[in-house]
């Protein structure tokens, strides 16, 4: 038997990490304005040791101030969405489950907006309004998806497919009713990328309570495994399933809530992160949800890389690239693993 | 939904503390599904009429719906009795929190389909879970309790294998050696012959039994196979709508007219010398002319 162990966790936790940061690397020295590799290490290194005021200005400006804040942003939304979407498909044993998806990302966007309107100003309510617009479709969701008691796969995707466009009409409409560009603004990068330097919360706020909703799914992992086959059956085996279904709930709707407050409702990530996990690695939660996270970040920065390099000096929405990108790996891995 | 009632006729009487050897039992537990149109009870379990001992082998027999899930069901402490008690080893069930319980009963159930690709190893250990910390790997000693699981019902050679990947018996066969892994005292099976041919249904009882005798658990089965229930089981519990018409070991039960009455059914049994009966279905004349 060879069973999940700290080493081979480890390992490859460690090896995900190294592809985040070649990617992060490219990321950096890509772009309308190219910078060489030397250069920006040479800048990294400068940073490092406390010496950033003797760095050339404009590549301070461009490194530091515009590429490396999206960067890192795009990092904490991949992670916060594909682990969403992992606890998501988890607790409602439906692989196609995600945010997006289920409607969960329309909802927190809903609530975000709804306190632009109310407080006319990007503020701490709009991550708090967006995680209770998040954690009131995931209930809506959920209760519309039951059948005769029961979690139906194809009556929850369609519940959460119809709640998404109902919801999405409801911020389309509350949108016509704003006045003032700011308002306008706004409202617009929720619905779409990273591009906005102007994050309701600082980036450490984020980074913090996003660490804290992953750690509470992780906790959970070994439950997480056994609820793959059914409540009942998890319950015959010793997990108290409506603690595990509590802190899952609120901790995805929580990280998916912070993550459409700063990006809007990037799509797919939160569905194909976890499927190409579990095609790589297996479907352990124990190594699945960090192994989700670290990919979610690779994800979400090459394809906010591509997004605007791709038709450069125009840039695209990341949240199309993340679908347009995602589906074809998604289809080869799958047709290998079938083979 | 099936709409099952437990009913008790009496009230609970205080009684004795149980002697050593009892393992299992069930006084007057009485369950009614609330969230059902149908209000009509449809499950009654007579008062004290299911004990079961250290080694023994118990079958849950009855037509369709006639509650032997639901009674099961109580047994494992996933239901909780509306009035009555079930009692494994002097406490409650329903009392005990998931850890505990899952370390004294295992539960296998009917086929629960896999959402995920998993490993029969993998899937073995998950037995394990029960003595686990939250995040904890296993540990040498889990891996050793899997594989001589595994081994127990003659499927060690699956190990590497796919769950989705092996045969109907195989799998019934490893969701088995999981609920071992589990070194529980009480094994509760629900219909576990269902998609077994002969040849598997006589292979499992007979693993069943002598796990009993060699390792001592408590086994309770629910089945529809009557003749395999009374040549292995040693007290048989026949159901009928929501009412145990009679426990007792499979010649006091299986009586003619009752089997009858109960399965709608012309039967012809008869006592083997082994002392336990046979049940044979008859057809009757006037459906046989044509």
């Amino acid at each position: 038997m060879k069973p999940l162990t700290p080493k081979r966790l480890a390992w490859i936790c460690g090896s995900l990490s190294v592809v985040l940061l070649i990617v992060v690397v490219i990321s950096l020295k890509v772009g309308a304005v190219p910078i060489s590799v030397i250069d920006l290490v040479a800048s990294l290194g400068r940073v490092a040791i406390g010496q950033s005021d003797q760095l050339p200005s404009e590549y301070s400006l461009i490194v530091f101030d515009i590429r490396l804040p999206r960067i890192l942003l795009g990092i904490l939304v991949g992670a916060a969405l594909s682990v969403a979407g992992t606890g998501f498909q988890a607790l409602l044993r439906n692989p196609l489950a995600d945010p997006y998806v289920l409607g969960v990302s329309s909802g927190a966007a809903l609530g975000a907006i709804l306190s632009l309107i109310i407080t006319s100003r990007a503020s701490f309510a709009m991550p708090l309004a967006a995680f209770a617009g998040a954690l009131a479709t995931i209930a809506g969701v959920y209760f519309l998806g039951r059948r005769g008691g029961q979690i139906d796969t194809h009556t929850l995707l369609l519940a959460g497919i119809i709640s998404a466009s109902f919801l999405s009409a409801v911020i389309m409409f509350l949108m016509t009713t704003l006045s003032g560009g700011e308002l306008r603004g706004i409202a617009f990068w929720l619905m779409g990328d990273l591009t906005s330097t102007r994050t309701p919360v600082g980036m450490g706020w984020l980074f913090t309570v996003l660490l804290i909703a992953i750690g509470a799914i992780y906790s959970t992992a070994a439950d997480l495994n056994l609820l793959l086959s059914g409540e009942q059956e998890a319950m015959h085996l010793g997990v108290d399933v409506p603690r595990v279904k509590l802190v899952v709930y609120v901790s995805a709707s929580l990280l998916t809530g912070l993550a459409v407050s700063v990006s809007g409702a990037i799509g797919y990530v939160g569905l194909l992160v976890p499927h190409v996990m579990r095609l790589l690695f297996g479907s352990d939660h124990r190594l699945l949800i960090p192994a989700t996270a670290i990919g979610g970040a690779i994800a979400i920065v090459v394809a906010d890389t591509l997004a605007r390099t791709i038709v450069s000096p125009t840039e695209l929405p990341v949240g199309a690239m993340t679908a347009m990108a995602g589906a074809p790996v998604f289809i080869y891995l799958l047709r290998r693993r079938l083979q | 939904m099936s709409n099952a009632t437990l009913n008790s006729s009496a009230a609970s009487t205080a009684r004795s503390p149980a002697p050593a050897e009892l393992r299992l039992s069930v006084e007057q537990a009485s369950y009614s599904y609330a969230a059902t149109d149908r209000p009509a009870p449809l499950f009654t379990l007579e008062a004290t009429s299911l004990q079961a001992r250290r080694q023994e082998l118990v079958a849950i027999v009855g037509p369709n719906a006639s509650g032997k899930s639901t009674l099961l069901r109580l047994i494992s402490g996933a239901l909780r009795p509306l009035s009555g008690r079930v009692q494994l080893d002097g406490f409650e069930v329903g009392k005990l929190d998931p850890r505990t319980r899952a370390r004294r009963i295992a539960v296998v159930q009917q086929e629960s389909p896999l959402l995920f690709p998993v490993r029969v190893d993998e899937y073995v250990l998950q037995g394990r879970h029960p003595y686990g910390q939250a995040l904890r790997f296993e540990t040498a000693a889990d891996l050793a309790i899997a594989e001589q699981s595994l081994t127990q019902v003659g499927a060690a050679h699956l190990r590497g294998r796919w769950m989705h990947q092996i045969s109907g018996g195989e799998k019934q066969k490893v969701v088995l050696a999981r609920a071992l892994a589990q070194q529980p005292m009480l094994l509760l099976l629900d219909e576990p012959t269902l998609h077994l041919d002969i040849g598997a249904q006589v292979e499992l009882l007979q693993q069943l039994r002598s796990l009993a005798q060699s390792h001592g658990y408590t086994i309770v089965v629910v089945t529809h196979e009557l003749n395999l229930a009374a040549e292995f089981a040693d007290q048989v519990a026949l159901l009928h709508r929501g009412k145990c018409l009679r426990s007792g070991t499979p010649a006091d039960v299986y009586r003619r007219d009752l089997l009858e009455q109960v399965f709608g059914a012309s039967l012809e049994v008869e006592m083997r010398p082994s002392g336990r009966p046979h049940v044979t279905p008859l057809a009757r004349r006037e459906d046989l002319r044509f």
